[in-house]
């Protein structure tokens, strides 16, 4: 059996159930969080598991609008189609959305190519996260994290308790039981919610379609200027990037599986330009999506030790 | 088996693996995903990696390291945690539920099982059923799972010999008349060599039966529980003053617009008006939608109340038995309060009484007056108020419950209830005609309960009676509850285990609450180490009247003053259990006042107390 034709048999209709059961698990996750929880924020970081999150969320209090805000942490190297697909979003659906960034890192120049993948996650993702959720007095904040994603992830809570610190510690979680998630917290801990923990990224793509939830423009294959590095197509999504000798600046028709900095996500060749095409393309894929994710390659347990330095 | 119309309806199939890292669970789980093609190239790439650095299996693939995530878990060659794998066939969608087997790690399974409708106990064919086998099929059990598949994993380390493998099927079938599975499937299989995971193997022409995954794939488990209807709120939706809907997820049942309903808790009734969803409103919703609902009567209804059909009602009652798992390294200690969470509701409660745990093991039932954790007990329940629920059996997401620890807000305990208790519900609180209002009035001055808590000789009873003098010559109303003289009376009875001392100090709390109702001013001069406890006390009585006062002398200084020389005896082991020694004091983290004996003299600080206790008390003085 490969790959391929399971996939096939994934498209029927009897996937209807399935993706209905992921919806109504997702809608109660998050009406227990904002039920349990004084403050929780919802963290919107653009991609098609942020914006599946952001749907359920509007479904979860119609017809009432989610009682949170967003947040999002602007490293200041998302793709350019990314903050636009943002900012129309957030007006499309008249929703409160915080943006911070870490302004002092930025004037000092700390980016991507020169600081190394894990030392610019830190400075620039989990430093600001970490500030706003204190700024604010945020006890709780939704993540679009899924469980199929990695390893580390596969073994957290999805209502996952982090210290004053906002660390999580693997060892000390707390038993989840049913779904009566414990939403209790002592003084200076914090919560990460995350609903989509049981979907699957076919699940992620299937429920796109169904429901014709909007996604970056990104995620669908055009020609666009790429430079080959180390083996990964990097998009050239603005004159930040400077080629290295041997680099040459090429036009390719390319699609993204996933999104985050421009630096840090490497793309994929594509001719799918329609959702359907997709779907076949993840279906076929032999490849997980992390895989264009370069900051989980840095070592072997790259994730787990940027969740205990409170990463997402 | 390729009947392709059964695709039509690819469900979801939660299923839980139990077993140890010598049964080969995580190399079968592995085994599973590789050989449905369930692992994508890059991940193969670094398990082949991996396998070189950390296998246990030389130079061939260790797919135990597909699953085991942690760090540690890596570098230990242990599975310490459940995780949740996903695969997908084209007839069926899997959620798998990793869970360990070592005793220490019952809670997990625990854990995984609570959401599974499956479970694969794995046994070594070499070993055949073994004391922990008993374990999983008791858990598995007791947390409702009605599927079993008993994987007789390294079937050819005996050589692929049916006989063995039959007795080890009849030694399970017989184990398993005492629980009560619906299907058992016995197989034969081999993790790592890939015989009847997924493909059939010529080693075992014997075998007749399904590989492990068509099993996985053709299993029916019962539709979910359809039942009479139950919904507990969630959270009430209210936009504007227009629209009032119920948000939450239906437990039991279907309804349609129209549909009578009762608030269980009340009795009051209405009727379904809209089922209302963003994508439209809809005929009908039955178990496991999440939905909104609205009523056509205004009814009070909030966050853990909850709607059921008129014709089949939940229990309603504040006392019920239930089989408990406990989950915690701190002892379950009966009269302690936790807080409950059951359906949506969340309220105080305590384990009134372990009738008796089980050991997992045998199953044979013993006495106790705590539980360890991962000890597994039938309980009986008393809750500050009535609460709506089924039994187990009959609705797990209705009939479960869990324990949460006040203080450090973990969760130590998973419920299953059994049946409700009606003992609670024949007895009514007596009303009186003569309120503590009117005692008031006679008294001149309000009621007070001044908790006086610290380490012996720390000088609670010192200080408390130079502060009843002072009352006492202001005309107030007072009475002393000491501790040392309370155990020679009331509590006689008790110890200074954990348990004894929690019931010491409910005993002493229900005392000071009958004094403060009587009008009077109470002095409380109690060791009282334990926060909860004290917490417990104070719930009791309502707020404003208890103010906890925390007498603070470090223990150096106490055990200088020794007054009744019993830090002599404890340093010299002749008594045991005795606080700030072999027994924790946990101070108060905000105490209405705190008095620091090593900088002040006695008198003033009771003059102090009583300065700032007057205004409160009403008390002019004559």
């Amino acid at each position: 059996m490969m790959l391929a034709a399971q996939n096939e048999a994934r498209a029927t209709n009897g996937e209807a159930a399935n993706l209905a059961a992921l919806e109504a698990e997702s809608i109660e996750i998050i009406r227990e969080a904002v039920a349990g929880l004084r403050n929780p924020v919802m963290l919107y970081s653009i991609g098609k598991d942020s914006s599946v999150m952001l749907h359920l969320a509007m479904k979860a209090f119609y017809p009432a609008k989610p009682p949170f805000a967003l947040l999002h942490v602007d490293t200041g190297w998302k793709f350019r189609e990314m903050i636009e697909f943002r900012d129309h979003t957030i007006h499309r659906l008249g929703l409160e959305l915080i943006i911070r960034t870490n302004v002092e890192a930025a004037a000092a120049g700390i980016n991507p190519f020169d600081h190394g993948a894990s030392t610019y996650t830190q400075i620039m993702k989990t430093e600001p996260l970490k500030a706003a959720l204190d700024e604010f007095g945020f006890d709780g904040a939704f993540g679009g994290a899924r469980r199929d994603e990695e390893k580390s992830r596969a073994k957290e809570r999805i209502f996952s308790v982090r210290n004053a610190q906002h660390g999580w510690d693997p060892k000390a979680q707390r038993p989840e039981l049913w779904t009566l998630f414990n939403t209790r917290l002592a003084p200076g801990q914090t919560m990460r919610i995350f609903p989509l923990s049981n979907w699957t990224e076919a699940d992620i793509w299937d429920y796109v379609a169904r429901e014709a939830i909007p996604v970056v423009p990104l995620y669908f294959a055009k020609e666009r200027p790429v430079v080959e590095r180390n083996g990964q197509l990097i998009m050239v999504d603005d004159d930040r990037l400077t080629l290295t000798p041997g680099e040459t600046r090429q036009l390719r028709k390319i699609r993204f599986r996933t999104l985050g900095c421009y630096p840090l996500t490497a793309a994929v060749d594509s001719d799918a330009t329609t959702l359907p095409a997709i779907i076949a393309e993840m279906r076929a894929s032999r490849v997980s999506e992390r895989q264009g994710r370069l900051i989980d390659h840095d070592d072997q347990a790259a994730m787990e030790k940027k969740k205990r330095e409170g990463y997402f | 088996m390729n009947d392709i119309t059964l695709t039509a309806t690819r469900s979801l199939l939660r299923l839980l693996t139990c077993g140890s890292v010598d049964d080969g669970k995580s190399t079968l789980i592995g085994r599973l995903m590789f050989d449905t093609d369930n692992i994508p190239d890059d991940q193969r790439a670094a398990l082949e990696q991996d396998s070189k650095k950390f296998g246990t299996d030389g130079a061939n693939i260790d797919y135990a390291l597909l699953v085991d995530g942690l760090e540690a878990e890596r570098e230990q060659g242990i599975t310490i945690d459940v995780a949740y794998r996903f695969m997908a066939t084209p007839r069926r969608k899997f959620i798998i539920a990793d869970t360990p087997g070592h005793e220490q790690y019952t809670r997990n399974m625990a854990t995984g099982a609570s959401t599974a409708q499956l479970a694969i106990l794995l046994v070594d064919a070499s070993q055949g059923l073994l004391t922990q086998t008993r374990r999983h099929a008791f858990i598995a059990d007791l947390l409702g799972i009605r599927h079993v598949v008993l994987a007789v994993n390294k079937i050819d380390l005996i050589r692929y010999d049916q006989a063995k493998f039959d007795a080890i099927a009849t030694e399970f079938a017989t184990l398993a008349t005492r629980f009560h599975f619906e299907t058992i499937a016995t197989i034969p299989l081999s993790a790592r060599h890939g015989d009847n995971v997924v493909h059939r193997s010529e080693n075992l022409g014997w075998y007749s039966g399904p590989t492990l995954l068509e099993h996985l794939e053709t299993v029916e488990p019962a539709a979910a529980t359809s039942g009479p209807f139950r919904f507990p709120v969630q959270w009430v939706n209210r936009p504007d003053a227009n629209f009032r809907g119920y948000a939450g997820t239906i437990a039991g049942g279907t309804i349609h617009p129209g549909d009578t309903i009762v608030v269980a808790g009340s009795g009051r009734s209405s009727q379904i008006a809209r089922i209302v969803t963003a994508d439209g409103d809809r005929a009908a919703a039955s178990v496991g939608d999440a939905v909104t609902l609205t009523l056509a009567d205004e009814l009070d209804i909030s966050r853990g109340d909850s709607l059921a059909s008129p014709d089949a009602r939940p229990e309603v009652a504040d006392q019920f038995a239930a089989d408990l798992v406990w989950m915690s390294d701190t002892p379950l200690l009966p009269g302690r309060p936790y807080i409950a969470r059951i359906g949506t509701a969340t309220i105080s409660g305590v384990v009134s009484k372990i009738r008796h745990k089980i050991n997992v093991n045998n199953f044979d039932e013993l006495a106790a007056d705590n539980l360890a954790l991962n000890e597994v007990a039938l309980v009986n329940i008393a809750l500050a108020a009535p609460v709506a629920f089924d039994a187990y059996h009959a609705n797990r997401r209705t009939g479960a419950f869990i324990l949460i620890d006040r203080v450090s807000n973990a969760t130590v305990a998973a419920g299953m209830v059994r049946h409700a208790l009606r003992r609670a519900s024949n007895i009514h609180t007596q009303a009186l005609t003569i309120d503590r209002a009117a005692r008031e009035a006679r008294n001149g001055h309000r009621p007070a309960i001044l908790w006086f808590t610290g380490l012996s000789g720390s000088g609670k009873s010192t200080i408390a009676n130079l502060l009843e003098t002072k009352l006492h010559l202001l005309g107030a109303h007072t009475y002393l509850l000491d501790g040392d003289n309370i155990r020679h009376g009331l509590n006689r009875d008790l110890g200074f285990t954990d348990v004894d001392r929690v019931e010491n100090i409910r005993r002493v709390g229900e005392v000071a609450k009958l004094f403060a109702d009587a009008g009077m001013i109470v002095l409380v001069s109690f060791i009282s180490p334990f926060r909860a406890e004290r917490r417990m006390a104070r719930e009791q009585v309502e707020s404003g009247l208890f103010h906890e006062v925390f007498v603070d002398t470090p223990i150096d200084i106490c055990r200088q003053r020794d007054p009744k020389g019993l830090y002599r005896k404890a340093d010299a082991g002749q008594i045991r259990n005795f606080t700030g020694i072999d027994s924790p004091y946990e101070p108060p983290e905000a105490p209405e006042f705190h008095l620091r004996t090593t900088t002040n003299d006695p008198n003033a600080l009771a003059d102090d107390l009583l300065a700032a206790l007057r205004p409160q008390l009403g008390l002019t003085g004559h």
